[in-house]
């Protein structure tokens, strides 16, 4: 356990805005190597934020986040880069180039490995190109490679999306509300694939999530964000189906 | 301020601001057309009779004009396609999805704008002052013409796309360069396409006037049937730019539409 990789370090992070909103405040938290995390809230309680800190799409005001030990918040240029490719993150929106075709999306998740000129020629090496295939094989998608991404439904979108974050050969996997826009069918999907980069890869897997009966069925660990706020941190062995009503309920009973 | 009627305020009931406006405006109208002289010396003769003359073309005449229309083509293929190659990296300076910095951003649109307020015949009576009378004064010409025209037209594309994948590519740990040519220029590519076309269009018909100035083109002989009063040749002009125009028109919008 020790020395696999893929632990995440957030050592007391806060978040401000230039308009003095609060993002984040004051989060203190180690997700170890291996762990299946699922991060609940309400809209707006800072889980995109949190993620986004992480690989820093997102700068943060204050505290150090440490990857394997090395820290993304001081990080610059080829450095941050390259702790961003054991990053691999992917979005509500999928995020895919639509006019371009389901291979080019997967192959541009490494680029982080490739020199500018190599990869705006599109020289990707024969070993990476088979393993964009066996990527896609992986999340059942390899007979639509050579389509564009804009004929895809949503659900199969997102699991090209998961082959191109896979490209990256990362050691941490996030997702940020990766079903909030996909059936339930095609939900239970990406969420499969998910698990099996979690218990066959042994990526760390961080997933925010609205869900609270799909946080159970799959975390290893469940954290819960309120205004910014860690307000709870369970492994799932310890996690009561009562404790979410507190995180979900000061906003009001609406939901 | 009395709030309780219904109706607002005098000034708003009547429109006050708006009756001024209209009025401002009517004024200046008039005073422009008195100071122009409009009527004074236009005659109804004479536009009848250049009506009845240009009614019957000199059909003799075609052969002759066919090389400088396709001349006054090739300088308007050759003018936008140089100005959009060079609008291209100015553009992406120029967006403000992509260059962060803005003053930077600002000194590149600072310079696309004064590009931009020069009218185009103005620049061509500058090249033609430059590289001397020709073709070749028009196709600068409409180098810079297009440039500062489709500069605008790219770089608003450009801020205009899915940021989306940029973050993913960022995410992935891309680089600008990088970011910008796998998730940037698939978005662009149709829409500057698009526009590169449309551009031509504008040109065509901007290039058929350059003549005048000396700057190549089928403008040279317009001027010179006018000027020799031949008006059923000029009909023959018209009528072979009109041509020109529509196809060219056509095929650029059927391409567009394809495009989209």
């Amino acid at each position: 356990m020790v020395d696999q990789k893929g632990t995440v370090q957030i050592q007391h992070i806060s978040k401000v805005y230039p308009n003095g909103t609060v993002g984040l405040d004051d989060i203190d938290l180690t997700i170890n190597a291996g762990e299946f995390v699922v991060v609940v809230g309400l809209s707006g309680a800072g889980k995109s934020t949190l993620m986004r800190a992480i690989n820093r799409l997102h700068d943060i005001s204050d505290g150090a986040i440490l990857i394997d030990g090395e820290d993304i918040t001081q990080a610059k240029g080829k450095a941050l880069r390259r702790l961003r490719r054991n990053l691999a993150m992917i979005f509500q929106n999928f995020n895919l180039v639509k006019r371009t075709t389901v291979m080019r999306n997967v192959l541009s998740g490494r680029v982080g490995y490739y020199s500018t000129f190599k990869s705006t020629l599109g020289l990707f090496s024969k070993a990476d190109r088979q393993q964009a295939l066996a990527n896609l094989e992986r999340v059942n998608m390899a007979d639509k490679a050579y389509i564009r991404a804009d004929e895809l439904s949503g659900g199969q979108q997102q699991r090209v999306a998961i082959a191109r974050a896979m490209m990256q050969s990362p050691t941490v996997f996030l997702a940020d509300e990766p079903i909030a826009s996909l059936d339930p069918k095609t939900t239970k999907m990406v969420m499969d694939d998910l698990k099996r980069l979690n218990e066959e890869l042994g990526m760390t897997v961080i997933v925010n999530l609205h869900s609270v009966p799909l946080a159970l069925e799959y975390a290893s660990r469940v954290i819960g964000l309120q205004a910014g706020k860690l307000v709870y941190d369970k492994q799932i062995a310890d996690v009561n189906q009562t404790d979410f009503a507190a995180i979900y309920a000061e906003a009001g009973d609406k939901e | 301020m009395n709030t309780a009627s219904i109706e607002g305020k005098f000034s708003q009931k009547w429109h006050l601001k708006g009756l001024l406006i209209t009025l401002l405006i009517g004024l200046i109208f008039w005073a422009s057309v008195r100071d122009i002289g409009v009527e004074t010396t236009f005659s109804w003769d004479q536009f009848w009779q250049l009506l009845a003359e240009m009614a019957h073309p000199d059909w003799s005449y075609f052969p002759v004009i066919v090389k400088p229309i396709l001349q006054t083509i090739q300088m308007a293929l050759v003018g936008t396609l140089l100005g959009t190659l060079l609008a291209v990296p100015f553009s992406f300076l120029a967006a403000r999805n992509l260059v962060k910095n803005p003053w930077l951003r600002g000194l590149v649109r600072f310079f696309l704008n004064i590009i931009r307020a020069i009218p185009d015949l103005l620049l061509a009576a500058l090249f033609v002052a430059i590289v001397g009378i020709g073709p070749m004064a028009g196709v600068c010409a409409l180098t810079v013409f297009s440039f500062g025209m489709v500069s605008k037209l790219f770089y608003e594309a450009v801020e205009t796309i899915d940021e989306g994948p940029s973050e993913a590519l960022t995410a992935a740990g891309a680089n600008t360069i990088q970011t910008i040519v796998f998730a940037v220029i698939p978005q662009v590519v149709n829409p500057f396409l698009s526009y590169f076309l449309y551009t031509l269009e504008i040109n065509v018909r901007a290039s058929t006037v350059l003549g005048y100035l000396g700057a190549g083109g089928v403008g040279l002989y317009l001027d010179q049937t006018l000027s020799m009063f031949r008006y059923d040749r000029t009909a023959v002009l018209i009528l072979g730019i009109l041509a020109v125009v529509l196809v060219v028109d056509s095929l650029s919008n059927h391409l567009r539409e394809a495009l989209a």
